[in-house]
């Protein structure tokens, strides 16, 4: 392990100690705004830099079954698509179980899968990824907008309007930024395959 | 090579996948956790605790089996909510004029329970249905005996209500059926009147 993995493994991990911690579990699910917001996208970036930890030797074995990296993100996107659900949200804080479930599978199962396969991704396959994450982003954000029900029984609906708000905004400018390394940026993969 | 093992880790997955989201969404049935609230109670309708102590606004004490034998048309309310339990008030108050002779037979009893016991005292109770044009005779307001009483009842009914931050409650309001043996059998919306109605005249025959 050179020293930026060991800078890596040890952010993960410590990011990671952060975000079990009791007061800041409770702060991160007080909110819809706060869980899909700020926790499973805190969560996901620890199991991301945990990529770095995973021995070469483990590494190249999983490479063989994750040509283009299709095995690893069609593994995170069934995850997350799991844990959006607006049931999900509400059983996370009504039962302990479910946000332990959630602490582990969301760095785990999306996260690293993620950090092991972005390398191996061509072109292509990062632009549906990228595409379809704004895309994500947008119809959820206008779904929590516009409707005039509450989705989750544990949040209030100005709650649910303001991360439709968010995740519009957070889809425009993931938009903003991808179109901007189009124009002027380098987006080949320098190390794909 | 790897394609072919990529295809196969990939078909796994997708698998996998489907099966937990089949799980996660009670087989695509429920995507919020008011429609899985419906559905568990529908499939697998729920013994209402009789040991939960009840308090009337008359004063009375009682629990829900001095309610079996009779369908009983419920809601959960707290009686400063100036929103839902305003509608479900003057909504009950109509229930009882429509179903004015089964309640005359003793087949249907209306309730609304509060969730607010410290506030709602039988005499603010009283007051909530006052307001409505409660006749007082199929339309009975209680608050639980004790937060032991309310916690029981508002875990099996499913309610959740969650402070609004103006000192009031935001909660998710609906018509709760409970059948003559005592089990709650349904969920109904709580803007929906005429389907309440219909629903236990269906239910009692000609």
């Amino acid at each position: 392990m050179n020293a930026v993995d060991k800078r890596r493994t040890g952010l993960a991990l410590i990011a990671f100690a952060l975000l079990i911690l009791p007061p800041v579990r409770h702060a991160l699910q007080a909110s819809m705004t706060a869980q899909m917001l700020l926790d499973i996208p805190l969560l996901v970036a620890c199991g991301w830099l945990l990529a770095a930890a995973v021995p070469h030797a483990v590494r190249s074995a999983l490479a063989g079954w994750n040509h283009g990296g299709v095995s690893g993100l069609l593994l995170a996107s069934v995850t997350a698509s799991v844990w959006m659900l607006p049931r999900a949200l509400d059983a996370a804080v009504n039962d302990p179980w479910v946000d332990a479930a959630r602490l582990v599978t969301v760095p785990l199962l999306i996260g690293l899968p993620l950090g092991l396969s972005w390398p191996r991704m061509g072109f292509v396959v990062r632009g549906v990824f990228l595409a379809e994450l704004i895309a994500t982003c947008f119809r959820l954000g206008w779904l929590y907008q516009i409707s005039p029900v509450r989705l989750c029984s544990r949040f209030l609906l100005d709650d649910q309007q303001r991360l439709g708000t968010g995740l519009l905004v957070a889809g425009g400018v993931l938009f903003l930024y991808i179109a901007a390394r189009l124009l002027w940026g380098n987006v080949a993969s320098r190390d794909s395959m | 090579m790897a394609i072919a093992r990529t295809l196969l880790a990939s078909l796994a997955i997708l698998a996998a996948g489907a099966t937990a989201f089949g799980y996660a969404t009670d087989s695509l049935r429920a995507f919020t956790s008011e429609a899985a609230r419906r559905l568990e109670i529908q499939e697998r309708p729920r013994l209402v605790p009789t040991t939960a102590a009840l308090e009337s606004a008359d004063g009375r004490r009682l629990d829900f089996s001095a309610l079996h034998g009779r369908w009983v048309l419920a809601d959960f309310i707290y009686t400063r909510c100036p929103t839902w339990c305003s509608v479900l008030g003057s909504e009950f108050a109509q229930l009882e004029r429509q179903l004015s002779d089964p309640i005359a037979a003793g087949q249907v009893q209306l309730l609304s329970i509060s969730f607010d016991p410290d506030h709602d005292t039988p005499v603010r109770l009283a007051d909530y249905q006052q307001r409505f044009g409660a006749s007082g005779q199929g339309w009975m307001a209680v608050r639980p005996a004790d937060s032991g009483a309310r916690d029981s009842l508002m875990r099996v009914f499913g309610v959740t209500a969650v402070p609004d931050g103006f000192g009031g409650y935001v909660h998710n309001a609906a018509i709760l059926v409970v059948d003559p043996g005592g089990r709650l059998v349904r969920v109904l919306d709580a803007d929906d009147v005429r389907g309440a109605a219909n629903f236990v005249r269906g239910r009692l025959g000609p």
